[in-house]
């Protein structure tokens, strides 16, 4: 399982992924989409978690264009901002339960992890 | 009372407080006062005037028509009176010139001559010859007078000089009233005689009984010196003073206004009758004369009242129709204009709280990541495992960003929801979310709020307005309630199709006289301390949308119960408009 984390909040992001790490899920972080979609080309990714309102590149259109290459990937949203109109925009993509509000709370991000790796097991 | 009350105009509500766009453009009771008196104005002086004009020209005309009428009574009467005279003297006239003086003298002849006088005239009683001398030569009558010396009388002076004297009436020897005319026929080289008859006053006393004169007329006759002459219905009896001043001398025939002695109007027309100590005179009652006036009058002051009635009514009645139009579309006005600022203001609200939010969550995410990390090292990683002081410190920094998380998630949800939309909600939920708000208020003024919520299943509707109804009520209870008040909330099923919220303090309460009036837009207690009085008329707004509705009970003293009815089930048409 390796898990990329997206988030303009470096301080954020990489101590989330070292968090993931001492918990045993390989995390790697990037905080542009252009660094994401490079790493994404480098390394194959089960799940990516990334924030909405990243510079350059929205969260919801990074989704799309790795969601176009690599299709078996899912993703969770992850934001401080709770608007409706992003509340909905992320439901379309990735559903309800994937949009997160920051603060989050560890556990609940593995939880959501899980849920949305065995979603895919499933579909599988 | 209470038709009175449907009566009433809306625009007699009118307050003049607030300013900005709350401000009225109008003051409308200043507007109904002066239209309905222009209006009034402009109707009714002419109409007054016009009536006042005809008023007085009407009654001048008629009066004026009396006075000519009552002239042209006198002059007729005075030329009867003057024939009657005139017939008399020219009778005695044609028999002194028809006769020599020896004739006459002859008592025989004289008696003849009376004979057929009365038997032509009637009213001759006594007829003599009177010589140069002033001796009565011949007397022919009922009493022994022949002889009797006049040189020295004053009415024997006058025929001399004038050659004709009729005298006032007088009672002389037979008690009867009657008057003398003598006239005189000049004979050569100076001489003369005269011819003296005595008339009763009868015949001449029907001639003016037989007039009828309108008014409660009176036809007399007086002499110079104010004695009457004839009969009189009102002013005395024959050889009495006239009880009114004696008309002044006048060729013509006079009428003027005056008033008798009981202080009485009366016309007076009078003629002095030429060669004659007589004065005809017909006095009128005018209050009897104008009788007719009367009548007009009444008809003429009738109309005008009715027509100043009718013309206040209709002008009252436009005037308020067409100011309490006005009214009611400013009062739309300003209503619209208010929503649109609350919703503005809402709009905001939400615009900064997501905003704050989202600036406070990156940071608290940060802090909630690096304390979870420390924490991580110590439980995985076993460094400094044991020291409980830094575990327990770094469990209270996550417990506190974890409180934080709390609300500014509360708050983006508020804001959230402040657009609109229509969505299953768990009404309960609601209930929490709004109180939340408050909690901390609660907790510093003790007030203890109380949530049941019975059977009640996930429902469709807008939760965002849903939110600002509860926010309103709950709002208003807290600032009704003293420290340590109580607040239930108690919501529940209500037949199939609704739901239930009741919402009870134990404040204040609402005055009665002033609970009718608090779903009205503008209508606030607190006016002066930040009430706009918009409260509680947007949520009645908020929950006709939902296609709900809110009632209310109050007992000053014992608290307020509002009842909030929800629908289960949303119509399209709500569901579109929503």
């Amino acid at each position: 399982m390796r898990i990329l984390l997206v988030d303009d909040e470096r301080e954020l992001v990489s101590t989330l992924a070292e968090r993931l790490a001492i918990r045993g899920i390989d995390a790697d972080w990037a905080a542009t989409g252009e660094e994401a979609l490079k790493m994404a080309e480098a390394e194959s990714y089960d799940l990516a978690v990334l924030d909405i309102k990243i510079p350059r590149i929205s969260g919801v259109s990074l989704k799309k264009k790795l969601q176009k290459k690599y299709p078996e990937m899912k993703f969770i949203f992850m934001t401080g901002h709770g608007s409706e109109e992003d509340f909905r925009a992320c439901s379309i993509e990735a559903g309800p339960e994937f949009y997160l509000v920051k603060p989050v709370d560890i556990k609940t991000l593995i939880e959501r992890i899980n849920e949305a790796l065995e979603a895919r097991g499933c579909a599988l | 009372m209470s038709i009175l009350k449907k009566l009433k105009p809306d625009f007699l509500h009118f307050q003049k407080t607030g300013g900005g766009t709350r401000k009225r453009l109008v003051n409308f009771p200043r507007l109904w006062k002066s239209s309905v008196l222009l209006t009034a104005g402009v109707s009714l002086i002419p109409l007054i005037f016009i009536t006042i004009v005809d008023y007085n020209v009407t009654q001048r005309s008629i009066e004026s028509e009396f006075l000519l009428r009552t002239s042209r009574i006198v002059s007729n009467l005075r030329r009867t009176v003057f024939f009657f005279l005139e017939e008399r003297r020219a009778s005695l006239d044609f028999i002194i010139h028809n006769n020599k003086f020896e004739e006459l003298k002859d008592f025989d002849r004289l008696a003849k001559i009376l004979k057929n006088l009365s038997k032509s005239f009637g009213q001759f009683t006594d007829l003599s010859v009177i010589d140069a001398s002033g001796v009565q030569r011949t007397y022919v009558g009922p009493y022994e007078l022949k002889d009797k010396d006049y040189s020295s009388q004053k009415w024997y002076d006058q025929a001399v000089k004038q050659g004709l004297y009729i005298s006032s009436v007088f009672m002389g020897y037979r008690r009867i009233p009657h008057f003398v005319i003598a006239v005189k026929r000049n004979l050569t080289e100076g001489n003369f005689f005269i011819l003296r008859a005595s008339l009763d006053i009868e015949p001449f006393e029907r001639l003016l009984s037989e007039i009828d004169i309108p008014g409660a007329g009176d036809a007399f006759i007086i002499n110079h010196q104010g004695i009457l002459q004839t009969l009189s219905r009102n002013h005395g009896e024959v050889f009495e003073k006239i009880n009114l001043p004696i008309p002044k001398y006048s060729s013509q025939t006079e009428v003027l206004e005056g008033k008798n002695a009981e202080g009485e109007d009366i016309v007076i027309g009078y003629r002095y009758i030429e060669q004659t100590p007589f004065i005809l005179m017909i006095i009128k009652q005018k209050r009897v004369l104008m009788e007719s006036w009367k009548k007009t009058r009444i008809k003429l002051v009738a109309f005008l009242v009715v027509s100043v009635i009718l013309i206040l009514a209709v002008i009252v009645s436009t005037v308020t129709y067409i100011v309490n139009k006005i009214y009611l579309a400013d009062e739309k006005r300003v209503m619209a204009l208010h929503e649109a600022e609350y919703a503005n203001k809402m709009a905001s609200i939400g615009r900064l709280a997501s905003g704050v939010a989202h600036e406070i969550n990156n940071p608290l995410a940060i802090i909630n990541e690096k304390a979870g990390l420390i924490k991580d090292l110590f439980t995985f990683k076993h460094e400094n495992a044991q020291h409980e002081k830094l575990i327990g410190l770094i469990d209270s920094v996550l417990f506190s960003v974890k409180r934080c998380g709390r609300i500014t998630r509360r708050l983006l949800r508020f804001a959230r929801h402040m657009d609109v939309s229509v969505e299953q909600i768990n009404l309960e939920e609601v209930i929490h979310e709004v109180l939340g708000f408050l909690e901390k208020e609660a907790e510093y003024r003790s007030i203890e709020a109380s949530v049941e919520v019975k059977d009640v299943p996930f429902f469709e509707t807008d939760r965002g307005k849903l939110q600002q109804i509860f926010l309103n009520i709950i709002n208003n209870a807290f600032s009704a309630m003293d420290d340590g008040g109580h607040l239930t909330i108690v919501a529940k099923k209500d037949g199939n199709n609704d739901v239930s919220v009741t919402i009870a303090d134990d404040g204040y309460g609402i005055d009665e006289k002033e609970i009718t009036h608090i779903f009205e837009p503008f209508f606030s207690t607190k006016t002066g301390q930040g009430g706009t009085g918009l409260g509680l008329s947007i949520t009645y707004g908020l929950l006709q949308e939902l296609g709900g509705d809110i009632g209310v009970r109050s007992k000053v003293g014992e608290g307020t119960v509002f009842t909030i009815t929800l629908p289960l089930y949303m119509d399209e048409k709500k569901r579109t408009k929503a």
